[in-house]
């Protein structure tokens, strides 16, 4: 990475010190949750992304692409979990290629507490990290100033106490993989319905030795009935001073385009004419 | 000092629509409640994508002519118009490339796909989020009104004149409720082959 840009830092900082309020980033004050089962770990997500209590986003994508078969639920700052997930992607890749193996789980934990140990949780990205790899399933989460955990099932973000109440009521071992997606499926509701923060729809994504299947709005417990009435102006409504129209016109018009066939005289466009004999 | 969003006001909406998109801005550059300008539109243009931008009007151009600067150096290597997907991706990595001393800006995108025929809008906050929507984007200091105006008026699958409509009146009606806008508007409404700008006549107090 080339580096992050502070020129405007001091402007910033000096506008802070006379009172300026930092800028409200998006955040997903998400509900976040992982759970591994017999073959395989899933990962689960809400959709509701906000800006302070307005909710900026109603159906966002929280579960981020590592590789092939690791994958990423990220909660915190939006911004920085998607940026810090694309960028660890893009490394491990690299390493993969390098080194001619698969991506292990481990390693790209590592290189995301790593990264986000070094910005001292200015990162605000939390994470869950899970994945199948030649070593076996994995399941962890990376919280913003770079400690970790190992666990058969994780939950994080505001909704996080609302989904653990299902985990530690309902988890047992050996889960099989329709199990496993329920009870995430039901902790992510939870997190939807008694969390603020959370809304929206359900995200499921299951990693297996095989494949990883990413089940994009799996649950829609929320959806907008369709107006029983509508709003549409009739046209005209709306006075205007000024109009002005730009038609993007045919590349024909200026340009012609002649198709030069084995007839046609002269060198053809790829055959010089010294090669010509 | 008070938020560096909220010193000279503004407001953006994009919406979607069959096979078009609209992008409207008000006109107004305040100095918290004085008015300096009724002629600061906030929409630049960059080939087949529009972008929109509110917040501290120094950043607002400070972006725009960054952004002229990125566009131009992309058209001459591509020799080709950017995508309003691909400039979706360029307005999030420069705005996350300053993460730590950021714009104070919010930037909309609209515009149809060349390529593919489709309407595409999206928009950020000040470090790079892109929030990617089927319906419409907001953004400025009307944006709490702009969001309870175009979730009541917007509808799916409205032509280009019936998008104009709802755009304008979603607009006008949020900034006619907010101190730090109006004094006017532009509304471009966008199809594949036609762009229409229109100078509204809003409330000018």
């Amino acid at each position: 990475m080339p580096g992050f840009d502070f020129s405007n830092h001091t402007r910033n900082a000096a506008l802070h010190a006379k009172g300026v309020p930092l800028p409200k980033a998006t955040s997903t004050g998400t509900t976040i949750v992982g759970c591994i089962f017999d073959g395989g770990v899933v990962i689960a997500a809400d959709t509701r992304a906000t800006s302070g209590p307005i909710v900026a986003d109603k159906n966002c994508e929280k579960l981020h692409y590592i590789s092939p078969q690791i994958w990423c639920a990220g909660a915190g700052t939006a911004a920085d979990t998607e940026f810090t997930t694309a960028l660890i992607s893009s490394q491990l890749e690299l390493h993969s290629l390098s080194t001619g193996r698969k991506p292990r789980v481990v390693t790209c934990m590592t290189m995301l507490k790593q990264h986000l140990f070094r910005y001292q949780g200015h990162i605000g990205a939390y994470l869950v990290v899970a994945g199948v790899d030649p070593t076996g399933v994995h399941l962890f989460t990376v919280h913003a100033h770079g400690s970790t955990d190992k666990l058969p099932y994780v939950t994080m973000g505001s909704g996080s106490l609302a989904a653990m109440a299902i985990f530690e009521s309902q988890w047992k071992k050996n889960l099989t993989r329709d199990e496993a997606v329920a009870l995430c499926s039901e902790a992510i509701e939870a997190g939807i319905f008694n969390d603020l923060g959370s809304g929206s729809n359900v995200d499921v994504c299951v990693i297996t030795e095989e494949k990883a299947t990413l089940l994009r709005n799996y649950k829609t417990p929320n959806v907008r009935v369709p107006k029983e009435q509508s709003y549409r102006f009739e046209r005209g409504t709306t006075a205007y001073l000024k109009e002005m129209v730009v038609k993007r016109k045919d590349l024909k018009q200026y340009v012609t385009i002649v198709d030069l066939g084995s007839s046609a005289p002269g060198p053809s466009g790829d055959v010089m004419e010294l090669d010509v004999e | 000092m008070s938020n560096p969003f909220s010193i000279n006001g503004g407001a953006v909406v994009a919406m979607v629509g069959k096979d078009c998109v609209a992008i409207g801005c008000d006109l107004r550059l305040g100095m918290q409640a004085l008015t300096v300008s009724n002629n600061f539109p906030k929409i630049f243009s960059y080939g087949d994508a529009f972008l929109g931008l509110t917040g501290l009007a120094t950043d607002v151009t400070t972006m725009s002519e960054i952004f002229r600067y990125k566009v131009n150096m992309y058209r001459l290597r591509e020799e080709r118009d950017i995508e309003p997907q691909t400039m979706a991706n360029l307005v999030s990595s420069t705005l996350y490339e300053r993460r730590f001393g950021p714009y104070f800006v919010s930037p909309v995108i609209a515009g149809i796909n060349q390529r593919t025929g489709e309407p595409f809008i999206c928009g950020f906050d000040s470090i790079g989020c892109i929030d990617f929507a089927k319906d419409f984007i907001v953004s400025g200091t009307a944006s709490d009104q702009l969001f309870g105006t175009c979730e009541a008026l917007w509808e799916p699958d409205l032509e280009p004149e019936d998008l104009f409509e709802t755009c304008s009146q979603a607009l006008l009606n949020a900034v006619d409720r907010d101190a730090l806008s109006g004094w006017g508007a532009h509304v471009y409404v966008i199809t594949k082959d036609k762009i229409i700008k229109r100078l509204l006549k809003g409330r000018q107090d």
